[in-house]
């Protein structure tokens, strides 16, 4: 199949940059939308011109590096698989007609700062994490599970939030800039399991925080990020957040005596 | 922005009620105008706990205030949230989940809150007279502003409440879910059947009265 690329060139932060139409030829159905990136590189390559640089590691759908908006909508549709949310590497070309016309975005927000073409900075991303969404034990062996029970529903609800790869396209599709869904994925994993007690009400005022300080939006429940979210990471988790940073108000943590 | 949007919501519902006694008879709604103002021979609302009128002023000043934290919290959450896409805008967009309601909550708050200035000044303040005279009772002020010449106000205030009760459907299911009620895939379609619930009744409750008297069921 031939397909019709339009995709953001930006050769640093500091220069704006524009769309620039390219023609892809020999696409096969079976490719993934990266792979068509790949076979437009190597093109560019030939004719010695800059490829196209985009974020990519496992290609599976399971470590979050990749990530481009399509057609408007963060990691585009695979609507070869019945219109679920996908990661990049997973949307497959069948997914679009042959001879069709596609826009190619960065992640745009404040918090991610374009580095080159489709490669934004998403290092904010770690810095939330580093401030607190981590649980603090004593290294040595593993303890034996049985000996903390947990409750089916709050494992499986945990579970379902630890999913989150951090690929940031929630934050890509909120019209706020918002982190908030990121933010309360891992608010959420480690409220739901006793390992994650002790430092509760720390953490989701760090978090939110540093959510706060890299200049993510503020929520207004719209409801696009739980939209695009490969991982399906449901919006409830963002009134988890807001639960306990409510309860959190009401505690000393993080206050100095 | 949740909970002062709550307070205005609960007030709006109470108003709503308070209108609906338009369908009691002229009594009925001018006795409870009174009641509010403190004009009653018990001393109205709140009396004796409070001197005779001054429940009125303190329901406004909270009403105010409310008003003003809704505004100043929604102006610097709108400049966060610009600063926060970027400064740079997609070339194309997908609006995939949004309402439309959800998306006109600045523009429509402001829209809105334009009304409600001619609201205040109409039946408030009585500096804009609509087919009625200022010396009238609350009961005949709501009959002549809706009645004969004036019918054309129930079209007005029709797109006012639509503006309004729209605002009412995202804010309903976004305070709940800021304060942390939505805690699942369930409760969410609760409260956003709850939102809707409360846009509609607002809607009818409202236009009830004012159709009623264009109609001439209420004269």
């Amino acid at each position: 199949m031939i397909i019709n690329l339009r995709v953001w060139r930006q050769p640093n932060a500091q220069t704006p940059g524009k769309m620039v139409a390219y023609r892809v030829e020999d696409v096969s159905e079976d490719m993934s939308f990266l792979d068509m990136l790949d076979l437009l590189n190597e093109d560019l390559t030939v004719r010695g011109e800059e490829p196209v640089a985009f974020d990519s590691d496992c290609r599976e759908g399971i470590c979050g590096m990749c990530g481009v908006v399509i057609n408007g909508s963060a990691h585009g549709r695979a609507s070869s698989h019945g219109n679920v949310p996908t990661t990049t590497c997973q949307l497959h070309m069948r997914s679009f007609a042959d001879g069709a016309t596609i826009d190619v975005e960065p992640w745009r927000a404040g918090g991610f700062p374009v580095i080159k073409d489709l490669v934004v900075d998403r290092s904010a991303f770690d810095r939330i994490i580093q401030a607190g969404g981590f649980i603090s034990i004593n290294a040595g062996s593993a303890p034996e599970a049985h000996s903390v029970p947990v409750p089916k529903m709050q494992a499986d609800r945990a579970f379902d939030a630890a999913t989150c790869i951090g690929c940031g396209a929630c934050v890509a599709a909120c019209p706020n800039g918002s982190a908030m869904l990121f933010t309360s994925a891992k608010i959420t994993h480690l409220a739901m399991l006793p390992q994650g007690q002790p430092e509760r009400y720390l953490r989701i005022k760090n978090m939110v925080g540093q959510h706060d300080a890299e200049g993510f939006g503020g929520c207004t429940n719209i409801g696009e990020c739980a939209d695009v979210c490969p991982k399906q990471i449901p919006l409830d988790a963002i009134s988890q957040l807001n639960r306990d940073l409510i309860k959190s108000l009401f505690k000393a943590d993080g206050k100095t005596a | 922005m949740a909970v002062t949007g709550i307070i205005l919501i609960v007030f709006l519902l109470m108003h709503m009620v308070g209108n609906l006694k338009m369908f009691v008879g002229a009594d009925s709604f001018n006795h409870y105008a009174e009641w509010l103002k403190g004009m009653t021979e018990d001393g109205g609302i709140a009396y004796p706990i409070l001197p005779q009128g001054t429940f009125i002023w303190l329901f406004r000043l909270v009403l105010l205030a409310c008003i003003v934290a809704h505004m100043v919290s929604a102006w610097q959450l709108t400049v966060r949230d610009r600063a926060a896409r970027g400064g740079t805008n997609y070339v194309v967009t997908k609006r995939r989940a949004q309402t439309y309601s959800a998306r006109t909550m600045r523009w429509g708050g402001v829209i809105l809150a334009g009304f409600l200035v001619f609201h205040l000044l109409q039946f408030t303040v009585k500096a804009i007279t609509t087919g009625f005279k200022a010396s009238d009772d609350p009961y005949t002020m709501f009959v002549k502003s809706f009645s004969g010449p004036m019918s054309f106000m129930v079209v007005v205030y029709a797109i006012w409440l639509v503006s309004v009760c729209m605002h009412v459907r995202h804010a309903v299911w976004s305070s709940l879910t800021t304060l942390g009620l939505n805690t699942s895939e369930r409760a969410r379609g609760v409260l956003n059947a709850l939102a809707m619930a409360v846009a509609v009744l607002l809607f009818l409750g409202f236009i009830a009265a004012p159709l009623a008297c264009a109609l001439g069921w209420i004269h």
